[in-house]
């Protein structure tokens, strides 16, 4: 169980390009939800996810993992229980190296590495089946660097590593964002399987309403740091791309009400 | 000859060097300017402890640390103090020269009379004797100096090259590749990144070691220049080898380094102005790391305009 309470993250403060990013974000996640989360840009999904996986110290508030409290611990530690893909499909691979030797890594995530041989025949034997269960006829290439492969097969892949041990919580940064449409349906599609496989407790950023329709138990949406609608099981499961868009439009228009109130109240009483 | 075999045997002296560059400048992106400091830092240890009368093996692994300690303080300021990573190593470099004077005590310190490891060695060879290479008469002892020094780069080689296959040096080449990636995959890229630029210079400050021993003398001067001297090995080696596996770029680098030398024993011999060497270096470095980028540059150009006439 993921549970976020309270949670503030104020970048550059006191300066010309302060964002307040998270104004207190409160929410808890229950062991094998998967929960899509959208919001407009700048509505701080991708940093509500960040502050979970550790990127940087949040100002307020307290974020625990099954009774780990995860606030103060530094992001390498927090390996150990979060698997995470990000949006670049480069920043989940180490270019250089090859798929063996990334996957070896992945696959000592969060635990102590010592001076035994990373890719010994016995370990590498293990990583061909799994490979080549993501059909993209990479089991083959295994000695090849990472760098030469496509985004798409380097998402896949990280999507993989992310999940080679059992995450207790999964992390997707609009993992799917930068991709053609093709690919990206190839990955959510595997992203589907993966989840469902182990029941991970999984958090997953979207521009895509159609994703969040189609995929997962829940749906937060995001607003000026805060969680403006946080749909569940039950009304989750009738929700359309449609309905979506209306929450959208009534969150826009209740912040232009704001605006307008405010001014009302400015002229009247200033 | 023994000229040849004089300029091989620097040649892998200042491989263990070359190793060093290659750690940080390969591995991590980092041109660690250090160096230029823990080579004299390794030769004035080792040369003021054999001075007093230590054993010259203990005095040449004290060096070693030394050089490991040079490089922490490198890592430390770079990694936690996040000061700019050149800035990093001219502060150390710069304070190193001070350190150097102290350990010395004086600017230059003699060891042609002392034991050192080289000597040690020496003394299996029947004294005078002369082996035929081919025709040149060679002196036995230069030829066992030569297979001692090749056969301890070749084994710190080795050495290298088996860690950087073990998990923990996997997760090292990743922290240097994508720090982002690895961080996510739960190892402290900071440790990892001070721990290299610790070892690194260590091996530099073995090679100063070693090199002072060889040659006879440490002089606080002996670092300069040895930065861009260990980067052209690396590249040279880079350039010979043309792959991305660590192994066979240590291996490269060993023998770009031993490659470099000869060249430059060479273009001595030939009447190349000993003044000159340092900015050929540097002319030479300049070149071969831009070289690549013009030639794909030359190589695009020219398919473009196949495509064009294949149009038409």
């Amino acid at each position: 169980m993921l549970k976020i309470e309270g949670v503030y993250k104020t970048f550059n403060p006191g300066s010309a390009n302060e964002v307040r990013a998270l104004r207190g974000v409160s929410v808890t996640i229950n062991p094998g939800d998967f929960v899509c989360v959208l919001g407009t840009n700048g509505s701080g999904k991708s940093t509500m996810l960040n502050a979970v996986a550790g990127a940087f110290p949040i100002d307020r508030g307290q974020i625990t993992l099954h009774n780990t409290d995860l606030t103060k611990m530094p992001e390498h530690k927090r390996a150990r229980y979060i698997g995470r893909v990000f949006q670049n499909p480069f920043s989940g691979t180490a270019p250089d190296m090859s798929i063996a030797e990334n996957i070896a890594l992945a696959a000592r995530r969060g635990m102590k590495r010592g001076l035994s041989s990373a890719l010994s025949v016995k370990k590498r034997a293990q990583f061909t089946e799994p490979v080549r269960q993501l059909n993209m006829d990479l089991e083959g290439r295994l000695d090849n660097p990472i760098g030469k492969l496509s985004g798409g097969q380097r998402q896949a892949l990280t999507l993989l590593m992310a999940t080679w041990i059992k995450p207790q919580l999964l992390l997707l940064d609009e993992h799917t964002a930068a991709l053609d449409p093709k690919t990206a349906a190839r990955v959510i599609e595997l992203t589907k399987q993966i989840v469902e496989k182990d029941r991970l407790t999984t958090l997953m950023v979207t521009h895509s309403m159609q994703q969040a329709v189609n995929l997962g138990n829940r749906i937060l949406m995001l607003h000026n740091g805060k969680i403006a609608y946080d749909l569940k099981e039950s009304d989750k499961k009738h929700i359309r791309v449609n309905d979506l868009l209306a929450l959208f439009d009534e969150i826009r228009r209740k912040d232009q009400m704001d605006e307008s109130v405010a001014q009302m109240i400015k002229k009247q009483y200033i | 000859m023994s000229i040849l075999i004089g300029s091989i045997t620097v040649g892998l002296i200042l491989a263990l060097l070359a190793l060093g560059v290659f750690i940080t400048f390969k591995i991590f992106h980092f041109p660690d300017l250090t160096t230029e400091g823990s080579v004299t830092f390794g030769a004035a240890i080792a040369a003021a402890l054999i001075i007093k009368g230590y054993s010259p093996a203990l005095a040449t692994l004290i060096a070693f640390f030394g050089g490991c300690l040079a490089g922490l303080v490198t890592g430390i300021l770079h990694a936690v103090f996040k000061l700019n990573g050149l800035l990093s190593g001219i502060l150390v470099m710069t304070a190193l020269y001070s350190v150097n004077l102290h350990v010395m005590g004086k600017s230059n310190i003699p060891l042609l009379s002392e034991p050192t490891v080289i000597s040690h060695f020496e003394r299996y060879a029947a004294a005078g004797e002369e082996v035929n290479i081919l025709g040149w008469l060679v002196p036995q002892k230069d030829l066992f100096i030569l297979g001692f020094i090749l056969l301890f780069t070749a084994l710190t080689g080795t050495l290298l090259n088996a860690f950087f296959k073990t998990n923990l040096g996997v997760a090292m080449r990743a922290a240097g590749n994508n720090a982002q990636m690895i961080r996510a995959l739960g190892a402290n890229t900071k440790a990892y990144m001070i721990f290299c630029i610790a070892l690194s210079n260590g091996l530099i400050a073995l090679s100063g070691s070693l090199l002072a021993q060889f040659q006879g003398f440490a002089d606080v001067q002996m670092g300069i220049g040895m930065v861009v001297w260990g980067l052209a090995s690396v590249i040279i080696g880079e350039a010979l080898i043309n792959t991305k596996s660590v192994g066979f770029l240590i291996f490269g680098a060993v023998m770009g380094s031993v490659l470099f030398r000869l060249l430059v024993a060479i273009a001595l011999q030939w009447g190349m102005n000993p003044n000159d060497l340092k900015l050929i270096t540097a002319v030479f470095v300049f070149i071969a790391l831009i070289l690549p980028g013009l030639l794909t540059r030359l190589e695009n150009r020219k398919k473009l305009k196949k495509l064009e006439y294949a149009e038409d």
